[in-house]
């Protein structure tokens, strides 16, 4: 099957290109690309086009052309928690947002903290998958934060990176010998940044509305103890280090400090930490409670800086679907998790609206710094790449209705949303989904 | 006048107005506990049903005899005695209560926020019997009223919080009704569970109790949860008690006519002593006494809002 992308305002950082073009694919890879800048000749466009006869022409004229994007942090539930995601509806979700590879957390049911689970997730993945999922091993047996999961075993099988996401690494000791130990199979451990001790009880911010609410708060101090100790020991073992969903001010400052410093950290933050505040938790929805929680408009702000600068190197959506029957429960008792998927790059692209992100470092974000973190193939219109791509209208507007969401999770805080900019088309390998 | 919710669901929630309303409605109330013949049939044929998830005694007693003074049909649901240990989540529990043809469902809650929860998914007036550590309005309420009968007003009076705020609903009601009504608010207490944050609320914090009770009107004392200790927000009841206890010695730094509220259960000889508990000061039993009349206050005035 042969597919043109014509007329596209193409932003392939990688590439350094920002123009508008034609791209070719074939057999399910990038073939061409071309005609680039809007002064180049008509020539090279006829000529393209004419290096395969008959393709399908789908007409990008006023869209973005971006690589797929590559979603870092996703829980896909399965196996295990079918009734909340399964890696079929998680990913056809993953894909309807405009992701054309997606990173699953391994606090499945069992746990991925061994290569048979491993095996189990990359085969259903390829069998019922709509998009690429390269599975997240866990640092810890069970996730339990005592002994190194058998990283290199599971690496081999195709785990990118590590993580205990959802429950820190409270050990130091274990943390560092995680750090050390990826070293040798060059993967990064991503560290879910939350002292338990300090945030015991807490189901959101605290704060005044907290107390207010009569919620019990975690400050904003257990993610950063947390971050500030994970920095330490990736100086100290020179280890790989990814900070997971950044939601405070003084985290992103750290971060930027140790970048400053030369450590070896990268970071991440999801959409709602630059979108809303505390304040949706109001009148106990809990479909504002997530982990870590939602902050305050000087958090937003510093996050924003953060995204600009460089300091927070990615956008993920941590995507935590939720049976509707778990979220309607009373706030201490309903877990915490957003439905991301559907949402994040409509979100992310207030950023470019606002002035904080470029079309480009918006791309940089959402998928040319994950492929460079995980050191993944991706992220890429490449000629020889696999065709992940994705078309986006940025003017586009439409309302969040979670009961449209393809993800079983409808859990998210934007419902009745109106949202400018989507995805319309997304190609995987070179399968089309609109 | 009528409430303009079906639902008492907290005093943040309240108008000044209601308030007034429903204290003034509770003084009626309490000439009819006066009488030879306690019971008016005001809601006779509809049905109250108390839902208490967490212990309590004085609350749910107050209640259902509230319920009972106005006729209503009663039903007492414990959470060991629902359907609850056998896992059905809340809003299914409230649902089938609810399909009984309940018309009043009072909850008590170790959750914040349940009884808004369950406010959305029923017909019943929801109210309020303390939920989590966010509110607990009927007893904010009674000690308005007993406020109210003993100084003549509420304006411009101090009064004093002392204990545990933050694990406190009573406190927390307290706070947002007194501030209404423009009185001065102090809250007395260790830094640990009086956080100086709480100034916010628009209250001044004292972590020492002789400075914070100087010529106060009121003085509430909060019961100090024996399982905060091993919590590590004090180290022991009698640290505790030295510093923050209310004693008859300290009680001479308020004013000479100040009266001395506590909720209930007392730790005699912890937050308070007993001479000063049992002492002239003390309208502890009279709050009990009113806290029935504003129950009955609530209910009536519920019922007039579906109307």
């Amino acid at each position: 099957m042969k597919i043109l992308i014509k007329n596209g305002h193409i932003i392939d950082p990688s590439q350094n290109i920002d123009g508008i073009g034609d791209v070719l694919i074939e057999e399910g890879k990038i073939i061409g690309i071309g005609d680039l800048g809007l002064g180049a000749s008509k020539k090279q466009k006829t000529s393209l086009q004419s290096q395969v006869p008959n393709p399908r022409i789908i007409d990008a004229t006023g869209l973005y052309v971006f690589p797929g994007l590559i979603d870092m942090h996703v829980h896909l539930r399965e196996p295990g928690f079918e009734y909340k995601e399964t890696i079929k509806t998680g990913t056809l979700a993953a894909v309807k947002g405009g992701f054309t590879t997606v990173c699953a957390m391994p606090n499945t049911n069992p746990v991925n903290d061994n290569s048979s689970v491993t095996d189990f997730i990359i085969r259903k993945a390829i069998q019922e998958g709509a998009c690429t999922v390269y599975p997240i091993g866990a640092i810890t047996k069970g996730q339990k934060g005592d002994e190194l999961a058998e990283m290199g075993i599971m690496h081999s099988e195709g785990c990118v990176a590590f993580s205990d996401d959802g429950n820190p690494v409270m050990s130091s000791l274990v943390m560092r010998r995680a750090l050390e130990y990826a070293k040798a199979f060059n993967v990064p451990v991503i560290s879910h940044c939350e002292d338990m001790n300090l945030s015991e009880g807490g189901v959101m911010n605290e704060g005044l509305l907290a107390l207010t609410l009569g919620l019990r708060g975690a400050p904003s101090g257990a993610e950063e103890i947390m971050v500030d100790r994970d920095i330490a020991l990736a100086e100290l073992t020179n280890g790989k280090l990814h900070i997971a969903h950044v939601s405070t001010e003084g985290s992103v400052r750290m971060i930027r400090d140790a970048k400053k410093r030369g450590i070896k950290v990268t970071a991440e933050t999801c959409p709602h930490y630059f979108s809303i505040t505390e304040d949706a938790v109001k009148g106990y929805n809990t479909n504002a409670k997530v982990n870590p929680p939602l902050r305050t408009q000087k958090d937003i702000d510093a996050i924003k800086q953060g995204l600009k600068d460089g300091t927070i190197d990615v956008i993920a959506t941590d995507h935590a679907p939720h049976h509707r029957d778990e979220k309607m429960r009373e706030f201490d008792y309903a877990p915490s998790g957003i439905s991301g998927l559907e949402t994040a790059l409509s979100l992310s692209l207030k950023l470019v609206d606002e002035g904080v992100l470029s079309v480009t470092q918006l791309v940089e974000k959402m998928a040319v710094n994950p492929a460079k973190i995980l050191r993944a193939n991706k992220g890429s219109l490449k000629i020889g790449s696999e065709a992940d791509v994705v078309i986006v209208d940025a003017d586009k507007e439409f309302k969040v209705e979670a009961e449209k969401f393809i993800s079983k999770g409808k859990n998210t805080p934007f419902e009745g949303w109106v949202l400018k900019g989507m995805p319309v088309l997304t190609i995987c390998k070179g399968r089309i989904y609109e | 006048m009528k409430l303009s919710s079906k639902n008492l669901l907290g005093i943040k929630e309240l108008a000044k107005d209601e308030i007034t309303l429903i204290l003034d409605t509770a003084s009626g109330f309490k000439d009819v506990l006066k009488r030879d013949i306690k019971k008016v049939p005001a809601l006779r044929g509809k049905t109250a049903v108390n839902l208490f998830f967490e212990p309590s005694t004085r609350t749910r007693t107050s209640f259902e005899l509230a319920e009972k003074r106005l006729s209503l049909d009663v039903l007492n649901l414990t959470a060991t005695t629902s359907s609850v240990v056998k896992g059905e989540s809340l809003i299914d529990t409230v649902k089938n209560v609810q399909a009984l043809g309940a018309d009043f469902m009072v909850i008590r809650h170790s959750s914040s926020g349940a009884p808004h929860l369950i406010a959305g998914h029923i017909e019943a007036s929801v109210i309020n019997g303390g939920d989590g550590i966010n509110e607990h309005p009927t007893q904010a309420l009674l000690d308005a009223f007993t406020i109210k009968e003993k100084t003549g007003r509420l304006e411009g009076l101090k009064i004093a919080i002392v204990g545990d705020i933050l694990h406190s609903r009573v406190a927390k009601s307290n706070i947002y009704l007194l501030i209404k009504f423009g009185a001065e608010v102090r809250l007395i207490g260790p830094p640990t569970l009086v956080p100086k944050e709480m100034e916010k609320l628009g209250v001044r914090v004292f972590h020492d109790m002789n400075s914070g009770l100087e010529n106060v009107d009121v003085i509430m004392v909060l019961r100090i949860q024996m399982e905060r200790q091993g919590k590590g927000f004090f180290p022991s009841t009698l640290e505790y008690a030295k510093n923050w206890g209310l004693t008859s010695e300290r009680l001479l730094k308020a004013s000479k006519d100040a009266i001395v509220m506590h909720p209930g259960p007392m730790n005699r000889g912890v937050e308070v002593a007993s001479d000063v508990a049992d002492g002239p000061k003390s309208v502890i039993l009279e709050q009990v006494t009113n806290g029935l009349a504003v129950r009955m206050a609530v209910l009536y005035l519920l019922a007039g809002v579906k109307e």
